[in-house]
């Protein structure tokens, strides 16, 4: 096997890994459409990445940060409906980045946007494999360290204030974890694609799991598998590796499905 | 003793507040009193929640007005008033989770404080046991032996969404209890319990009050089987309508106006 498909394979893995758990929270707290306004405000960074000549995955993620902050402050000025406000914020944060960089290809600067709206994972890079797996061992470590805490207040957040959790600080480092996440895995599935890759193996592993820690588990367990499928059909057939992995994942959720009736 | 006598000065000395009744329409207080007030409180160590004289607004709305509220060491206080009538918002005072936008909120230093939420849904995508619902309270405290208080062990291994609404209520209890609370909070506890639950329910928390001597202040909207279960009782809506033994609170004009007398003279065997 060629050196860039192991590349690859190690890549999709390890952030199919992170976003096992991860993903399993947003299904719980139902914030699928957060994830996926913070993932459309990536293209944005990656915008802003090539503007100051900065490595994109930290533009990325200050992007990413910057918009989730936003979104906490225009939340609690409560004018609009939750879902109205990020699909507002997704289409613009995703408009603004392509008018960027449509200006910055006017100016001669020469970008694969195809790769960075719906991934490229055979081009993955030594350097990217250090970010995925470097941010990925922090997210691990950050979640298994507020796990109790973010499960109690996704179940009641009144109850878990009174259990003296500290709901704010703890709401704050899982929005800079998705950030990251999304930041990371942005290269691998595509940034249209990403929060499929955090939701669908969390779907799938609802059907077999009695415990919330067995379906994070199970949930990693099934997106590594969508990882290696997709990226062999990937490479069999000759179609692009970011649908390819979100097919696989799926057709897995599929299968679950057939399990749980 | 010495917090009591200076308590009943205090009281002695500011006719406004001489009577443990009157209170409602008495308004602001001056600072020397709530201090002197608040030192009374930190001596007189019965009194484990005082909300004095606090008034919430949402929005140009009254949501509370001018309400006073003691919670004391092994007695059961029932907020009752219709709906809308705010008392899940002075819950959420007790609580801590809402700061009044006028008056004051004394809790007890040092006080552990149990909740029970009104109904808990919890969503079927998520999947947890009842062991692994209570275990998330992160205290060191024996479950088995709160579970067997409150009847629940036969429970443990099941899925959560998979229980009645009784026994996830009691879960939801046995959740408070794990706390080991000096002060035991209960939003609307028989809610979505059948009749013959509810009484058990009440049963239980009265045995629950006996043994552990703690405060207990719980909402309904429910009023004769709760009157039966409690000590005091404050009639809510918005301000404060009318307080005292329950005896005495049915036969109050003002609860008659709110609640009609036909609830009042409905003789409930229990």
């Amino acid at each position: 096997m060629d050196d860039f498909l192991w590349r690859a394979l190690l890549a999709g893995v390890g952030i199919a890994l992170i976003a096992g758990p991860l993903g399993c929270f947003i299904v719980w707290r139902r914030m699928a459409y957060f994830g996926d306004t913070l993932a459309h405000s990536a293209l944005l960074g990656i915008a802003l990445g090539f503007l100051i000549n900065l490595n994109l995955m930290f533009s990325t993620l200050i992007v990413c940060v910057v918009i989730a902050l936003l979104l906490v402050i225009l939340k609690s000025q409560k004018g609009l409906a939750n879902d109205t406000l990020l699909g507002i914020l997704a289409h613009s944060t995703l408009s603004l980045g392509l008018v960027a960089l449509a200006f910055l290809q006017n100016d001669g600067l020469r970008i694969d946007l195809y790769g960075y709206l719906f991934g490229d994972l055979l081009a993955v890079t030594r350097s990217d494999l250090y970010w995925i797996y470097g941010g990925g061992s922090l997210i691990l470590l950050g979640l298994i360290r507020v796990w109790q805490s973010l499960l109690s207040i996704t179940l009641h957040e009144e109850l878990a204030q009174v259990e003296a959790v500290p709901v704010v600080w703890i709401h704050l480092l899982f929005m800079l974890m998705v950030a990251l996440v999304i930041a990371i895995a942005m290269k691998i599935v595509g940034i249209l694609l990403i929060t499929s890759l955090l939701i669908i193996p969390a779907a799938a592993a609802r059907n077999f799991a009695r415990t919330p820690e067995q379906m994070a588990f199970l949930a990693s367990l099934i997106g590594s598998l969508a990882v290696v499928v997709g990226l062999y059909m990937s490479w069999h057939w000759d179609i692009p590796t970011g649908p390819s992995v979100v097919l696989a994942a799926s057709c897995l959720f599929i299968l679950s499905l057939i399990r749980a009736r | 003793m010495v917090g009591f006598v200076a308590w009943w000065v205090s009281l002695s000395l500011y006719p406004p507040y001489a009577c443990k009744f009157c209170r409602v329409g008495r308004a602001i207080a001056k600072p020397t009193i709530s201090t002197l007030r608040f030192f009374c409180f930190m001596f007189s160590n019965n009194i484990l929640v005082k909300v004095q004289n606090i008034s919430v607004k949402i929005q140009g709305n009254d949501i509370l007005d001018n309400i006073s509220l003691d919670v004391e060491r092994g007695r059961i206080v029932t907020l009752i008033g219709p709906n809308g009538a705010g008392k899940s918002t002075l819950v959420r005072i007790v609580l801590g989770l809402v700061k009044p936008n006028y008056g004051s909120v004394f809790r007890q230093t040092g006080i552990r404080i149990g909740y029970m939420p009104q109904n808990l849904s919890i969503d079927p995508i998520l999947p947890i046991t009842v062991i692994g619902f209570l275990r998330l309270s992160r205290v060191k405290t024996d479950i088995q032996q709160v579970v067997a208080e409150v009847g629940i062990s036969h429970l443990l291994d099941r899925p959560i969404q998979k229980i009645s609404g009784g026994e996830m209520q009691r879960v939801l209890l046995a959740r408070a209890l794990l706390r080991e609370p000096d002060l035991l909070v209960l939003d609307e506890p028989i809610q979505g319990v059948d009749i013959t639950g509810q009484s058990e329910l009440y049963e239980l928390i009265s045995k629950i009050r006996q043994e552990r001597g703690c405060g207990i202040l719980m909402v309904s909207h429910d009023l004769h089987l709760v009157m039966a279960a409690t000590d005091y009782v404050v009639c809510l809506n918005k301000h404060l309508c009318c307080s005292g033994h329950p005896e005495a609170v049915t036969k109050d004009p003002a609860y008659l106006k709110l609640f009609g007398t036909a609830i009042y003279t409905h003789k409930h065997k229990s």
